[in-house]
């Protein structure tokens, strides 16, 4: 409770002037109500009257930056305990835990490659050269003075999940390297503009200032689709973790190609193959041969709830709801299965279906109380159809690593315990 | 033909206060010109055909002393791997059932050596080497993978020489391959 309290930003400052201010009955209720009901068991339940209107809360500034309920503690990122070092490593977004499509910033999925940098803004730069006729210096008050814009858009790892055993237990453990966010910056068209592309320009080197000065080739075509430069999310400032003061954002391509911390964009004509797009981040195929320069995510979808991890308390009316998304676009239909694959029917999508954002899906189920395997396949609006696991290890093999969007189904014991129906 | 070098001239002023000013054609104006030496301190990216390969050399022996120094603690004394990644060893591997996937097995490119390591190692304190440093520790990488001798000196010439045994086993994107 108390290490709960301090990260929610009730800083000693604070508490000593409340404690001074407010005396003990106040402080009770504010450091103490947690407790103090748990230990109460029954007596804020009807026909009692609860704790909590018994004295008034906290105070008007007692958090200056709000954060959630010491009661929803256990939300947080899921960041694995056996990493080898956690310099250049992931953490991964409680996907069972949320609700709709945005994913609040306090639990967007992270990867870094070189830890996370703090970087001050006004000693930042965006440096645009190479193949343009007038190379350029950006500070963050430059490129607010753009044209802005704001759109909602999914990000996901390349590497979510793998292909090999052992899957993980939860949803989150599964594919917890997708969140979505709206994201507020200037098109990057209007940049490269500013600088007057010349005719041979067919690939930008976009570059981090992290400790692995990060470093992607993206295809022209993409910079002058739907390519932003964003400096902010959810309506506030990037959080460092995800590029404070400065990103570039693609939607629909994998995700460290969004390069984060964006110091510099090299404009080419061919990709600097970099150590990022050439041992990490190309797919090796059985035969040998691999894959380079695959961007796009592919279709994908989950069943949040109920889903690996959880449990249904009784036989009865259960929501089966879970997230869709594509690279390609829109999702046109989630299907979904309560009978091991053997019929699909439509699940409802909550509007509005964004282009390239997560897409909530939602699917009315009464449960008998017996064993049961639900699943869910995204279908987006160039028809592709999300696979299974066993169609993409044909043609794929476990080498693949990366890009796996396949189907992944919960098993419903009769006890009413959700677990991977793959594991 | 005086009219025409005059009309020359004058062409060649107005194309001059035309194209001037990094602003006179911006939309939007916003920026300021980057010169030469500032884009030459900050573009570390190193082409695949060796382009942009800065000035120096260093030999596999020296590489070796620095590999001992900054490198083997995360990636192993002859770069079998540790807390970093497997450097060495794999080649014959990547079209099996268990591949190992090194710099000698599955890097296409030996430039990306020198551009990574510059850019990005020792993970403790990048962008720290010198830039003979880089060649040499490049130049170890390479001789511990069997693809430079270990009396050979690496610069920029000789690193874009190097193929790499993967080289040719890079494809496109062949996505939707499940229909």
């Amino acid at each position: 409770m108390t290490k709960a309290r301090t990260t929610d930003g009730i800083d000693a400052t604070t508490r000593r002037r409340f404690l001074k201010s407010g005396g003990a009955a106040l402080s009770a209720v504010v450091f103490g109500a947690g407790t103090a009901a748990t230990a109460a068991g029954t007596d804020n339940l009807p026909p009692d009257i609860p704790e909590w209107m018994k004295a008034p809360g906290e105070p008007m500034g007692s958090q200056p930056y709000g954060a959630p309920s010491p009661f929803e503690k256990n939300v947080v990122k899921n960041i694995s305990k056996n990493l080898k070092q956690y310099i250049s490593a992931s953490s991964r977004t409680p996907l069972q835990e949320l609700d709709g499509i945005i994913t609040p910033n306090g639990l967007f999925y992270e990867r870094h490659h070189g830890g996370v940098p703090t970087i001050d803004p006004a000693q930042h730069r965006l440096m645009l050269h190479g193949l343009v006729e007038r190379p350029l210096i950006f500070t963050m008050d430059d490129l607010r003075r753009f044209p802005s814009q704001s759109r909602i858009h999914f990000l996901e790892c390349s590497g979510n999940p793998g292909y090999t055993k052992p899957y993980g237990k939860t949803a989150s453990d599964l594919v917890g390297l997708v969140s979505c966010a709206e994201w507020t910056g200037v098109s990057l068209k209007l940049v490269l503009e500013e600088a007057g592309l010349r005719p041979e320009a067919k690939w930008v080197v976009a570059e981090g200032a992290d400790a692995a000065a990060l470093t992607r080739s993206i295809p022209i075509e993409k910079c002058l689709e739907d390519a932003m430069l964003v400096y902010s999310q959810n309506g506030e400032r990037l959080r460092p973790q995800q590029g404070y003061p400065l990103r570039l954002f693609l939607p629909g391509f994998e995700g460290n190609m969004s390069v984060k911390w964006l110091r510099r964009l090299h404009v080419t004509s061919e990709p600097t193959y970099s150590r990022e797009e050439t041992s990490k981040y190309t797919d090796l195929l059985p035969d040998g041969t691999a894959r380079e320069f695959s961007f796009y995510i592919e279709a994908k979808s989950i069943i949040t709830r109920p889903s690996g991890g959880q449990r249904l308390d009784a036989p009865g009316f259960h929501e089966i709801t879970g997230i869709a998304w594509s690279g390609h676009g829109r999702i046109a239909r989630v299907e979904v299965s309560v009978d091991d694959g053997k019929s699909w029917q439509s699940a409802q999508l909550q509007e509005p279906v964004l282009t390239r954002a997560l897409t909530r899906f939602r699917f009315p189920w009464r449960w008998d109380g017996k064993a049961a395997v639900i699943q869910s396949r995204a279908i987006d609006e160039t028809g592709y159809v999300q696979p299974t696991l066993d169609q993409l290890l044909a043609v794929r093999g476990e080498n693949y690593f990366y890009h796996n969007d396949a189907i992944w189904p919960w098993r419903i014991a009769d006890s009413g315990e959700v677990t991977n129906a793959l594991a | 033909m005086r009219w025409r070098e005059f009309g020359g001239i004058a062409f060649a002023i107005l194309l001059c206060a035309w194209t001037g000013g990094a602003s006179a054609q911006s939309p939007y104006g916003i920026g300021r010109s980057a010169s030469p030496a500032e884009i030459a301190g900050w573009n570390i990216d190193i082409g695949r055909d060796g382009s942009n390969l800065p000035e120096g050399r260093g030999t596999v022996s020296r590489g070796g002393e620095v590999f001992a120094q900054q490198c083997a603690s995360c990636h192993g004394d002859k770069g079998e791997g540790g807390l970093g990644d497997r450097l060495v060893g794999g080649q014959g591997t990547i079209g099996t059932a268990r591949p190992i996937r090194t710099v000698g097995s599955y890097w296409p490119y030996a430039t990306t050596l020198f551009d990574y390591i510059r850019r990005a190692m020792p993970q403790n304190a990048p962008q720290s080497l010198s830039n003979d440093d880089v060649y040499a520790v490049s130049a170890y990488i390479l001789s511990l993978n069997g693809l430079l001798g270990a009396d050979a000196t690496l610069d920029a010439k000789s690193l874009a020489a190097i193929k790499m045994p993967n080289r040719e086993k890079f494809v496109g994107d062949a996505r939707p391959d499940v229909k």
